[in-house]
């Protein structure tokens, strides 16, 4: 790949979206591929749609129609008030604890991942080499081994049940720091980061103000795998938390599932209608996030993860 | 500092350089100790302790992983697991590598939407995959039931000892086929375009095209997607613990080994005996994972 800066640098440069080819532009669209594609698009689409058909329904529509197609009445926005409500707005304080785990966590590991994955990449210091090679052993440690160990060490350190066990972990991402330092080898030419020393800038300046752009695409992937990582985290907050009230979404809609399968219908009881509308909820942030975020990611992959 | 006695000159911008090395990379490598190496550690210390009734926690070197070796539960779990990975991951990655190819291909209409719909699933958090499929498997509103009852025939129980593993297998291929498509897709588009001008000069065909340039091109990326649906297969958690509540009698507290660790520690206040069994799952699961690296990389010696 060569270098993707010959110019000044102004703004984030964008790796290697490469516009299609005339030959591939040129050729004739098969059917019979788009058919089968089709198939695959239904297999994706079909349990998000039947979730938003399903959510929309009454209590007793859910049970008597069918789960492809919408009920008698309209009630998803009756539904998604009774999930707002339900135990005094519980599920608002999820979806708050989620952004707040999701924003802190995933742009903390972002920026340390950068951070981390440009020196690797840039500078020449004594025990990188044996560095790397550490962090990229622990991308193959199952996290979830170290979640029963985790959870002791935190709870020695006192900070079990607060938000700290959760954000903590969430802070490192090895594979992102492996992303970074893939893409920062490529994306930041050693000429400009000379001329810019000779110049008399200094290194942290010249990481905010020349090599923090060059880098943008690369960190908008690595935020967005974080930013997945830490809105679809359940294993590690089931074991660190008790509180409800400092639970994110996921663990807050298994209790719910939990309930609503008890079969003992008691007070405390949430209804299939609070769980599916609650997850249909839950999952729209972060499918907003990839199509708004689309070509930055997609072009910070293309450089980044591929390239051994 | 050999270079300082070299080039004299060089002396104080080289210290400084390795000192702004060091400055960027200390703040990810203090989380790092904090949330990998600590912890990893502990377990390994906790795993030679044992808790007596008499006498407390005391050192018990290896009696915990022998005792792990033995464990039948622990074996099956692990047994499963490697069931689950041997049919579960090359599906979902020849799945993924035809359409990452398809969508690569240029003859396919609308590309990009079937590129965003289908890495789509990935951005569904596990739970939520889980209850959706749970739902759509069961008897209470469950759609394939609904699917049955339309055509006439009795659809077969997905959330049944017989069809569990497999129920879950369509789980994860679900949410992850679109992730590795990504992957092998951004992997594709990185190929020069003139080798495809130079190969269709030479009169090759898209499928040889596909064969020859494609696929090669795709080594290490596939390498990359299969070591990572390794450990994610051994990792399993999420999905059976959420179909734990919809089929409590076919999910056992022992159905993948990270449940049991799980159990053990949470459920059955066995903490140095989970921390081996976590340690053992650890070291299986990194051991098959760098054999797969070596396979690779033997192959792609010989050719």
């Amino acid at each position: 790949m060569t270098a993707p800066v010959t110019g000044p640098v102004t703004g984030p440069v964008i790796g290697v979206a490469t516009p299609r080819s005339p030959t591939a532009r040129r050729r004739r669209k098969s059917v019979t591929l788009t058919v089968i594609m089709l198939v695959m698009f239904g297999y994706a689409v079909l349990p998000l749609f039947w979730l938003l058909a399903n959510a929309s329904k009454s209590g007793a529509d859910l049970f008597s129609t069918f789960g492809l197609w919408f009920g008698g009445d309209f009630h998803l926005f009756a539904n998604i008030g009774d999930t707002l409500s339900y135990q005094n707005g519980i599920f608002l304080r999820w979806f708050g604890n989620t952004v707040l785990y999701a924003v802190v966590g995933a742009g903390g590991a972002a920026l340390l991942a950068t951070l981390g994955g440009y020196a690797l990449a840039k500078y020449d210091f004594p025990g990188r080499k044996l560095l790397f090679a550490m962090v990229l052993g622990a991308i193959s440690i199952p996290g979830t081994a170290l979640a029963v160990p985790t959870y002791l060490l935190f709870s020695q350190a006192g900070i079990v049940d607060t938000p700290w066990a959760v954000l903590i972990p969430a802070l490192c991402s090895p594979f992102g720091l492996y992303l970074m330092r893939v893409y920062a080898a490529d994306a930041v030419p050693d000429s400009i980061l000379e001329s810019a020393r000779i110049d008399g800038a200094g290194e942290f300046r010249i990481f905010r103000t020349i090599a923090l752009r060059l880098l943008a695409p690369g960190f908008v992937t690595v935020l967005l795998f974080a930013l997945v990582a830490t809105w679809n985290n359940y294993f590690l907050p089931l074991i660190v938390l008790n509180t409800p009230d400092w639970f994110p979404l996921t663990v807050g809609l298994n209790q719910w599932n939990a309930q609503a399968n008890s079969g003992t219908s008691g007070a405390g009881d949430a209804s299939y209608q609070l769980i599916l509308t609650g997850s249909l909820l839950s999952i729209v942030p972060l499918i907003v996030a990839f199509l708004v975020l689309q070509r930055y990611w997609q072009s910070g992959l293309a450089t980044g993860s591929v390239k051994q | 500092m050999t270079a300082r006695a070299a080039r004299p000159g060089l002396g104080r911008p080289l210290l400084r350089l390795r000192v702004a090395g060091y400055a960027f990379f200390l703040p990810f490598f203090v989380v790092f100790l904090v949330t990998v190496v600590a912890p990893l550690a502990y377990a390994i210390y906790l795993s030679f302790f044992q808790d007596r009734l008499i006498g407390g926690t005391v050192f018990s070197g290896l009696a915990n992983y022998t005792r792990a070796l033995g464990d039948a539960l622990f074996g099956a779990g692990l047994l499963r697991v490697a069931l689950f990975l041997v049919v579960q991951v090359p599906v979902m990655l020849l799945i993924a590598l035809g359409c990452a190819l398809a969508i690569d291909s240029g003859r396919l209409r609308w590309p990009s939407l079937f590129r965003i719909t289908i890495f789509m699933p990935y951005a569904v958090p596990a739970v939520v995959a889980a209850l959706l499929w749970g739902y759509m498997y069961g008897d209470q509103f469950g759609l394939v039931g609904q699917l049955g009852d339309a055509l006439g025939v009795t659809a077969p129980d997905l959330l049944s000892r017989p069809w569990m593993l497999t129920s879950i297998g369509n789980m994860v291929t679900w949410e992850y086929v679109g992730y590795n498509m990504i992957i092998l897709y951004a992997a594709l588009r990185a190929i020069p375009e003139e080798l495809y001008e130079a190969a269709e000069m030479d009169g090759a065909g898209a499928i040889r095209i596909a064969w020859s340039i494609k696929l090669p091109a795709l080594r290490p990326a596939l390498l990359v997607a299969t070591i990572f649906s390794v450990i994610g297969s051994f990792q399993l958690f999420n999905e059976p613990n959420i179909l734990q509540k919809l089929a409590p009698a076919v999910i056992s507290t022992g159905y993948t080994p990270n449940m049991y660790a799980y159990n053990l520690a949470f459920n059955g206040q066995q903490i140095n005996y989970s921390a081996a069994v976590a340690v053992v799952l650890g070291l299986v699961t990194v051991v098959v994972a760098y054999a797969v690296q070596l396979i690779t990389a033997r192959r792609e010696q010989t050719l």
